[in-house]
Formats: C-alpha cells, sequence, structure tokens
C-alpha cells in the first residue's frame, strides 16, 4: 500500500495507523468485549437481533428516544443563547476582562460531581433559595429542576461552555479583511454579523452545536441527579448497573446511543458541505476589536454579567456549600465555617496532583491525537480516513461504565512489564480511559481549526521547499493553534471531573483523582461539606490551569502577529 | 567470624518464624461501599493493633464492587468485600468468588430481630444490623405543615403527596429489603397496593440508596424512606432531621467477606476478628457511623436514646422475614417495581392525585356511585401483572438472570418482552384510574 501514497501521504498514513490502532485496542476491543450481550440472545446465547427488535417495540425506550432527542436540541438552543453574546462581545469589541469572561464561561463544565448536582438542588430545586425567596416575596414557585425542562436548563448550563470555547475560537480565525471588505461595501451591525461574520465562523458553532447536541443525548449525570429515567442514556445506565441482574438492554441502548451520535455527527457534516471557510490571510486574524459607546458598553456588560451570573451559580452554590455548616430547607447556609477545608486539607493534594497530572496527560494526548485524525481526515485522500473521525467520535457515546468494565474484562490479565502489574490496574489506564472518552471534544475543536485554514498556505510552504513534516509543524499546527487550545481546555477541564470510567478503574487509593475523592465524601452526611471543599479546590485549581493555558496560547499569537505586522511593514 | 554470624541470623530467623506467621502483615486490600466516615475509622484503629498492616480501602459503589470482582476474578488482587446488602453477597458467592471463614470471636449471637447474622453457608458474616424506617426534615415538615410520620400505612395520606422520596430495589440492595419486607409482611396482592398508594406520593425514586437522605437534608423532599443509619447519622452531623423504625420493619446485617484467592488472608482474617470484637463493635456507635452493633453487649456504651434491637423486641420482630422466599422472587420483584413505579412515576402520581381529589370531594357527602368509580380506579392501579406464583416460579426467574442456566432450564420469553407486556398495562391502568377518578369527582 505504501507504493500507492505519494511521499509526502507517508508520515500520515503512519499517524493515521497509529491512532487507529490505539482507537481499536483502547476503544472497540474493549467495548465490543461488553457490548457483545446485545447481539447475543438472552436464552441460548446465540447470535441474534433479536433485543433490537425488542428496543423497538418497547414503548418505554421509544419514549425515552424521544425526551433525549427533544432534550438535547433544546439544549442546543437554549445553550446558544448564553454562548453567543459571551463569544461575540469577546472578540470583536475592545472590552475590559475578555480574558476573565472567557475563562469564567469554561467554569460551568468543571461540575464536580454529586456535588454540583447538590449545590443546583440547594438553589434551584422546589425547595431550593430561588424559590424559597419568590415563594415568600410573591407566593409562586418556578419548577427549574422538574421534568425535562430541568433537564435541559441544567444541561445548558453545564455545556454551553462547548459552543462557547469553539465559536470563540473561529472567530478568532476570521480574516480581518473579509469583515473590513464587508464594511466597506456597507453592511455594518447585526447585518455584518448575520452575513458575514456569523458564516465565516461556523466551523466553530457546528462543532459546538454538535458536541452539545452529542453530549447531551448520550448524558447520564444530569438526568440520574435530576431522577429523570425515561431518557436513553439512564436507561442503559439503570440496566447496565443493576444488582445481581444484567438486561442485554442496557447495551443495546449504548449501541443505538453511539449509532445516533455517529449520525448526529454526519448530519453536522454534512450541514458544513460543499463551502469553503477557509481565509488565507492569518496575519491580523480574528475580527477587528472595535471600541464601544459608552451606553453600548453598560449595556453589553449587563448581559455578559447576567448571564455569567447565571451560568456560574451552581458554583456560586457549590462554594457556601464549603463554607456552611448546614444548609437544609433555607435560603443561605445556617452558619459559616473553614471547617471542611481543614478537614480535605491533608488529601487534597494527592487528589489535586493525580487529577492536574491525569487530566493533563488526556487533554494533551487527545488534542495530539485530534490535531492527527483532522489532519489525515482533512489533507490527505487516504482510504477509510473519515472512521478515524466517526471511531472517535463514537467514544461521546460509550458510557463510562461500559469502558470501565471493558479495560478491566480486557486488560486484567495482562502485565505491563517493567512495573509488573496488570495493566488494568495501573494507573496510566486511567489517562487512556480520560484520552479516549475526553477525545471527541479535541477532535471537534481540532477539526473546525483546520477547516478554517487554507490549504493553499501548506502548499506555499511546500513549493517554497519545506517537506510535509515541517509545513505541518510550521504552519498548519501554529495557525491551529486557537482551536488545539480550545480543544485542550474543554478535554482537560471535563476529564478533571470525570467519575463513572475512573471509578471502576482505581485500583489504589493513592491512584485517585479528585472526582473520586469527592465520591469518596458524598457517601455520607458528614461528608457533603468536606465534599464541596474538594469540589472547590479542584475548580480552583483546574481554572487556573485553563487560565494559565490561555495565557501562554494568547502570548504566542500576540508575537506572531506583531512579527507579521514588522513583516508588512518591510513590504511597504 | 561470618559462620557465626551467619548461624545467628539462622536461629534468629527460626525463632521468629512462627511469630510472624501468626502476626499478620503486609497490604490489606479492602474493596468496600462505606464511606471515608466508616472505613478511615476502622482503618486507623486496626492498623493501630496490627502495625505491620497497611490497609487499602478500594471504595466502589457496591454494584461497581461486584463489576470489580467478577472482573478481576483471574488476577485477584482485593482480599476482602465490605458492604451493607446481603444480595450483593450473594451474587459473589454464586459467582464462586469468595471463601468460607469460621469466626473465633465469642459474643455474637444467631440472630438480630428475626434475621439470621451469619450466612448460613459460612461465607459472609454480619458485622452490624441495620433496619429500615422513614425520616423526615423537620423544618420542611413545620413549613409545609405536615404531620411527623410513624407508619408506612401514614404515608398513604394524601397530605405526603409530593412530599415523599425513596430509592429503588433495583438500585440498592437494602432498598430491595424494605420493598420484600412490606411484600412479606401484608401479602403480594397488598403489598403491592400498599407500595403504590405510598409511592403515589412519591416525589422522586432516587438513583442511588444515598439520594434519599441527601434529599431530605438538602429539604428537597420531606420525607424518604432510607435504612437506619442514613436517618441516624444525618442526625448526627446536625442536620434537622428524624428518624424512626416503624412496626412492620426487618433488621438486616450489614456483612464483610472475604475475596477467593485474596493475596493477604491472614491479615483479611485479623480484620474479621477485630470487626467482631469488643472494641471494633463499639467503633459503630461513633456519631458519624451508628449502625447498631451485632454484639448485645456492646450497646451498654451506647448513648442514652440509641436504638437497641436486642433489648425493644418492637424493632425488626413484626416479620418473618422469608430468605429462600426472597431470594427465589429477587429479580422479578426489581423488574416489578421498576415497571410499575420507577418507570412510570408520573402517570401514577397522576391518578393517585386524581383519587386524592375525588375522595377529598366525597368527604361528607357520601355517594355510592362516586365511591364505586373510585374503588375501580384504586382496583385497577392495585393490579399486579404477575401473581405470587408466578413470581416465585423457577422458570419465570431465569428470564431475569443474568446468567444462562444449564440447557436443562428451558426459559421462554425475554425480559424486554415481559416488561413491555407489564409496561402496556400498567400504563394502561393508570391512566383509566385516572379518568375514572375524575369521573367520580365531576358527578360529586
Amino acid at each position: 500500500m505504501a507504493s500507492v501514497l505519494t511521499p509526502g501521504q507517508r508520515g500520515p498514513a503512519v499517524a493515521g495507523g497509529l491512532i487507529a490502532l490505539f482507537l481499536i485496542f483502547f476503544l472497540a476491543v474493549p467495548m465490543v468485549q461488553v457490548v457483545v450481550v446485545a447481539f447475543q440472545d438472552p436464552n441460548t446465547g446465540a447470535l441474534t437481533l433479536i433485543n433490537f427488535v425488542d428496543f423497538f417495540r418497547t414503548s418505554l425506550f421509544q419514549e425515552s428516544f424521544i425526551n433525549s432527542f427533544y432534550v438535547a436540541a433544546m439544549s442546543v438552543v437554549l445553550s446558544s443563547f448564553f454562548a453567543l453574546p459571551l463569544a461575540y462581545f469577546t472578540t470583536r469589541f475592545n472590552f475590559g476582562g475578555a480574558l476573565l469572561i472567557q475563562t469564567l464561561g469554561i467554569i460551568p463544565l468543571i461540575m464536580p460531581p454529586f456535588v454540583g448536582a447538590v449545590a443546583m438542588a440547594l438553589l434551584f430545586g422546589t425547595n431550593g433559595s430561588v424559590n424559597l425567596l419568590l415563594d415568600e416575596w410573591f407566593g409562586f414557585t418556578i419548577p427549574f429542576m422538574e421534568g425535562l425542562n430541568g433537564v435541559i436548563f441544567v444541561e445548558s448550563i453545564h455545556y454551553f461552555p462547548f459552543i462557547l470555547i469553539n465559536l470563540s475560537a473561529a472567530l478568532n480565525n476570521i480574516d480581518r479583511a473579509m469583515e473590513e471588505s464587508a464594511q466597506n461595501l456597507g453592511a455594518s451591525g447585526t447585518r455584518l454579523f448575520r452575513r458575514i461574520v456569523f458564516p465565516l465562523a461556523m466551523p466553530g458553532y457546528v462543532a459546538g452545536a454538535a458536541l452539545v447536541f452529542i453530549k447531551v443525548f448520550d448524558d447520564l449525570g444530569t438526568p440520574l441527579l435530576l431522577n429523570i429515567n425515561n431518557m436513553l442514556a439512564p436507561q442503559a445506565y439503570l440496566r447496565i448497573t443493576s444488582i445481581g441482574i444484567s438486561d442485554p438492554m442496557g447495551y443495546v441502548i449504548s449501541v443505538i446511543l453511539v449509532a445516533f451520535s455517529l449520525l448526529s455527527l454526519w448530519v453536522s457534516l454534512l450541514a458544513l458541505r460543499g463551502k469553503d471557510y477557509a481565509t488565507v490571510q492569518k496575519g491580523g486574524g480574528g475580527l477587528v476589536r472595535r471600541d464601544l459607546r459608552n451606553w453600548e458598553k453598560n449595556g453589553c456588560y449587563a448581559v455578559v454579567i447576567l448571564i455569567l451570573l447565571l451560568v456560574l451559580s451552581p458554583h456560586l452554590g457549590l462554594l457556601l456549600l464549603s463554607f456552611g455548616t448546614i444548609w437544609s430547607f433555607s435560603v443561605l447556609p445556617d452558619g459559616y465555617t473553614i471547617g471542611h477545608y481543614v478537614t480535605v486539607f491533608s488529601e487534597a493534594s494527592g487528589y489535586i496532583t493525580n487529577t492536574l497530572l491525569y487530566a493533563g496527560l488526556a487533554a494533551l494526548f487527545d488534542v495530539i491525537i485530534g490535531t492527527g485524525i483532522a489532519y489525515v481526515v482533512w489533507r490527505t485522500g487516504l482510504p477509510g480516513r473519515k472512521w478515524l473521525d466517526y471511531g472517535a467520535t463514537a467514544a461521546l457515546a460509550v458510557p463510562g461504565v461500559v469502558i470501565g468494565i471493558g479495560y478491566l474484562r480486557t486488560y486484567h490479565g495482562f502485565n505491563v512489564p517493567i512495573v509488573d502489574q496488570p495493566l488494568a490496574s495501573w494507573w496510566v489506564i486511567i489517562v487512556v480511559a480520560l484520552t479516549i472518552r475526553r477525545l471527541p471534544y479535541a477532535l471537534r475543536a481540532c477539526v473546525a481549526a483546520l477547516q478554517q485554514v487554507s490549504v493553499t498556505l501548506e502548499e506555499a510552504a511546500e513549493n517554497l521547499g519545506a517537506t510535509k513534516g515541517r509545513s505541518v509543524w510550521r504552519i498548519v499546527v501554529p495557525l491551529m493553534s486557537g482551536g488545539i487550545l480550545a480543544g485542550f481546555v474543554t478535554s482537560f477541564a471535563t476529564a478533571s471531573v470525570e467519575l463513572s470510567a475512573t471509578l471502576m478503574l482505581v485500583a489504589v487509593d493513592s491512584d485517585a483523582p479528585l472526582a473520586y475523592g469527592i465520591y469518596e465524601f458524598m457517601q455520607s452526611a458528614a461528608g457533603r461539606g468536606p465534599g464541596a471543599a474538594l469540589g472547590v479546590i479542584g475548580v480552583v485549581f483546574v481554572g487556573l490551569g485553563t487560565y494559565i493555558s490561555h495565557r501562554i496560547i494568547e502570548r504566542g499569537r500576540v508575537t506572531r502577529e506583531s512579527t507579521a505586522i514588522v513583516a508588512e511593514g518591510a513590504f511597504a | 567470624m561470618k559462620n557465626i554470624l551467619f548461624a545467628t541470623l539462622v536461629a534468629m530467623s527460626l525463632a521468629l518464624a512462627p511469630f510472624q506467621a501468626q502476626a499478620a502483615k503486609g497490604t490489606l486490600t479492602i474493596v468496600t461501599s462505606y464511606p471515608k466516615d466508616t472505613t478511615g475509622t476502622f482503618k486507623a484503629a486496626f492498623e493501630k493493633k496490627y502495625p505491620n498492616v497497611k490497609v487499602e480501602m478500594l471504595k466502589k459503589k457496591t454494584t461497581a464492587g461486584i463489576k470489580y470482582l467478577q472482573e478481576t476474578a483471574g488476577n485477584n488482587t482485593a482480599d476482602m468485600f465490605w458492604a451493607s446488602a446481603p444480595d450483593a453477597f450473594e451474587v459473589l458467592k454464586g459467582d464462586d468468588l469468595l471463601i468460607k471463614y469460621q469466626v473465633k470471636v465469642k459474643g455474637i449471637p444467631e440472630k438480630v430481630g428475626a434475621f439470621p447474622i451469619n450466612d448460613p453457608d459460612g461465607y459472609y458474616k454480619g458485622f452490624a444490623a441495620s433496619g429500615y424506617g422513614i425520616m423526615w426534615n423537620t423544618r420542611y415538615l413545620k413549613a409545609k405543615k405536615l404531620p411527623a410520620p410513624a407508619e408506612w400505612s401514614d404515608l398513604k395520606n394524601p397530605v405526603y403527596h409530593g412530599h415523599v422520596g425513596m430509592s429503588a430495589p433495583s438500585r440498592s440492595g437494602t432498598t430491595h429489603l424494605t420493598v420484600e419486607t412490606l411484600l412479606q409482611g401484608e401479602g403480594w396482592e397488598k403489598g403491592w397496593a400498599e407500595w403504590k398508594a405510598i409511592a403515589g406520593n412519591f416525589k422522586t425514586v432516587t438513583e442511588r440508596s444515598f439520594g434519599v437522605p441527601d434529599g431530605v437534608n438538602s429539604g428537597q423532599f420531606g420525607v424518604g424512606i432510607v435504612i437506619d443509619f442514613f436517618g441516624l447519622s444525618s442526625q448526627a452531623s446536625g442536620f434537622p432531621v428524624e428518624y424512626r423504625y416503624p412496626t412492620v420493619t426487618t433488621l438486616v446485617p450489614a456483612n464483610i467477606a472475604l475475596v477467593k484467592n485474596g493475596p493477604n488472608p491472614e491479615a483479611a482474617g485479623a480484620f474479621i476478628e477485630f470487626l467482631l470484637s469488643p472494641e471494633g463493635q463499639e467503633l459503630l456507635l461513633d456519631p458519624k457511623i451508628r449502625r447498631l452493633p451485632v454484639n448485645p453487649a456492646t450497646y451498654a456504651k451506647a448513648p442514652a436514646d440509641f436504638p437497641n434491637p436486642f433489648k425493644d423486641s418492637s424493632i425488626g420482630s413484626a416479620v418473618k422475614f422469608d430468605l429462600a422466599l426472597s431470594k427465589g422472587r429477587y429479580n422479578v420483584v426489581n423488574s416489578l417495581f421498576d415497571v410499575m413505579i420507577t418507570y412510570r412515576l408520573d402517570d401514577l402520581r397522576d391518578a393517585t392525585k386524581a383519587i386524592h381529589d375525588a375522595e377529598a370531594a366525597m368527604a361528607g357527602k357520601p355517594n355510592d356511585k362516586a365511591a364505586d368509580l373510585i374503588a375501580q380506579a384504586k382496583a385497577l392501579i392495585n393490579q399486579v401483572p404477575v401473581d405470587a406464583a408466578t413470581a416465585s416460579k423457577k422458570e419465570f426467574n431465569a428470564i431475569f438472570k443474568k446468567k444462562r442456566k444449564k440447557a436443562a432450564t428451558k426459559v421462554e420469553g425475554r425480559q424486554a418482552e415481559i416488561e413491555q407486556e407489564w409496561d402496556t398495562m400498567v400504563k394502561d391502568n393508570y391512566a383509566r384510574a385516572k379518568s375514572l377518578a375524575e369521573q367520580a369527582k365531576s358527578i360529586l
């Protein structure tokens, strides 16, 4: 096969092959090991599709499917409402604190398990702070957290950063000249946004929206915390983890979730097909930052602050919870203490180190693999390349518990040389699990970034004598840096609070990450405060990590921009 | 010189050898579902007594713990499994993943309440007792002007509509025991009717058993059906909650067992002995743990209001719990509960509300026709798709089992197929009940 490839394709082919192997060993094989039950007759063990027939015949599953679809679609709409103003204002205008707003906008992704849920319930629940106040003042309550609307509300708050991050990256990537030309031709205001800016940023928006849609469709954490059972992912989870029963329907639903996620991805790719989003000139990337008039500025700030207040309220609740003594059926905690922080202080450092290490490594691998896949899929003609994309994205729909069981089943008998430990109980397996589970996030961001880089730049570099590797490394990757950072941040932030696969795979206490520590505390009434304190510490550290990586990339961008300007000056 | 030194060394090691064989050492790995408050306390006390042993507590949800042990059995690294639900141990026992252990400590009786403390086959040992009961948030009840409940049947009262929370038996082994206790105490049909009448008042069915005390503690719902230590430890942690045992309750032991092929059986044995010793039993009284010791002598050191099942015969003795009956229909009960209650909670709640409204309207003005309609509506809700005899049938249960039995056991039908049949009937019944009750109200 190598002989068929042009020399320039050999490198990508090797990279693609390695990635494919990684996906086969750590996603496909373990998953098949577990999910094979879906294709077996529950009574005889023979290969069959009868379970799928049962699925489509069962009215509970039909309803669940519709509910999941409705919730996912509505969440995209609501998330867009949160994300659009934040992304547009901070990239389009000279706005004090844009970087801070961008960072704060990512925090909602870092929702520690269980404590996040408790905080939400204490604020927005039937008898949460908001409703207690409403009831006292106006005599009515709003069921924020009831039924499917509750799921949509919480999911949108939680996952809107996917759109924010990817859209901001895309807005920063737009060729300034496009906007200027449009302005010269008389477009301005919303027309400019509607006809020029937003369409050019479409790959970023679609990447984010597709992620929100698929993630919400597959998410089980939120419905479970709200005790909503009539959706697909919770149905799968409940059936897989019941004591003593292993209902094949749980695995059937997993297969269906994977298939439907791939379908949605395919649809989202269709939406972008046949259009060219790449812009050539990158020297002065990003929209022209306009100064705002005073009243405009105040208006924008008001909107931004309102949105931030809403999406950060769970974390505000978490903070109160971590300092509160007893918080029960009241607007605010009865009293305040730093006791919970003292309790977790001695253990926190171990959890934090592990979390930063695991999530950092996983996010790093994710962007490397993501960039690799993006390049192979969009820049080469290798056969079967699309399957890399589909395969990696399928990970989004595989429940963490399935991956966890799959790894134990596949790799517990395999001893790693040198460390002499089963691979399934070595801490590296947790990193691998996180890498696989968060790869889709990084991948979408990388793909969106690459779509905005014109292939002509690469060709130019190669015409000037650069090798393939050199042109990728010196031209493509730097131009994708915004998207790669977006991918890193989403993977990192979400990996740091992952629990379902981790809980299966942690084999020694000293290897445990933060989410596991929180889980440990949240099993008892006395552990709520310390759990929340641990959650706050985690959010602070992950937030800091995010902020620092933003700064690093931002600095890189500024340096590049200034060189570009110097170069322009030299030509003039 | 060298030889003498060597000889001394050999002599010394020989002299020490039997001593070392007795004293446990090394790492002891325990897979447990218990919270930090419990594991930390026992780990510290045990390591103090056996300085050469390092205890490694691997916390996993009960279900995850079972899966973990099943999947790692080929290359097992865990010594013990330590959790509440006896049925979790039954599953492991059935998979041949546990080994028998003979306890040396004396003073532990055969039974607590009506339930045997230890596994009759000798695989797992009870170290503490737990009973199910009702906990409530006092602030919540006061704000909503609700009375404090005392018995299961109180929870059927319309005043509690939308205020009660519980976990599902398929999610939590201890919840399963509560469901089964009432079914055995009241009989199959009447027991289910009772559960559905209570469930009609549910605010929610939580995904994990700790979700119930969590919900009551934070005031998301006012009343929760929980295992005693959730209620007692919440109270001890300062939450404005109270707990009580209803008359019909069962005390069940929380258990510990040795995992087959564990790397350190000696330390594991020492841990069981420690757990059952007066010293270990006393640790259970810690306000953050609050479990009922199985050694009756330990209660002498308990606080005054601490429930004592060995003295107070009202706790856990009203029902003679039939373990074999429970085991025989285990998965059918779980599945029925989910189909009739968990997954159709909204429909059930609506129908119950309609009946409550109709009954309220009828109060004070008797009306035969309305009463008849309401009775019909109740009968529809109460209908159980399977009778008691079928539920206990071996062949029927096999449909719900994970493991395929030997070819000899003939299995007809699939779980999904049967659940769909049940669901159709249940959903239809609830809808008809609702319309009948509305009809009753409209003629009043």
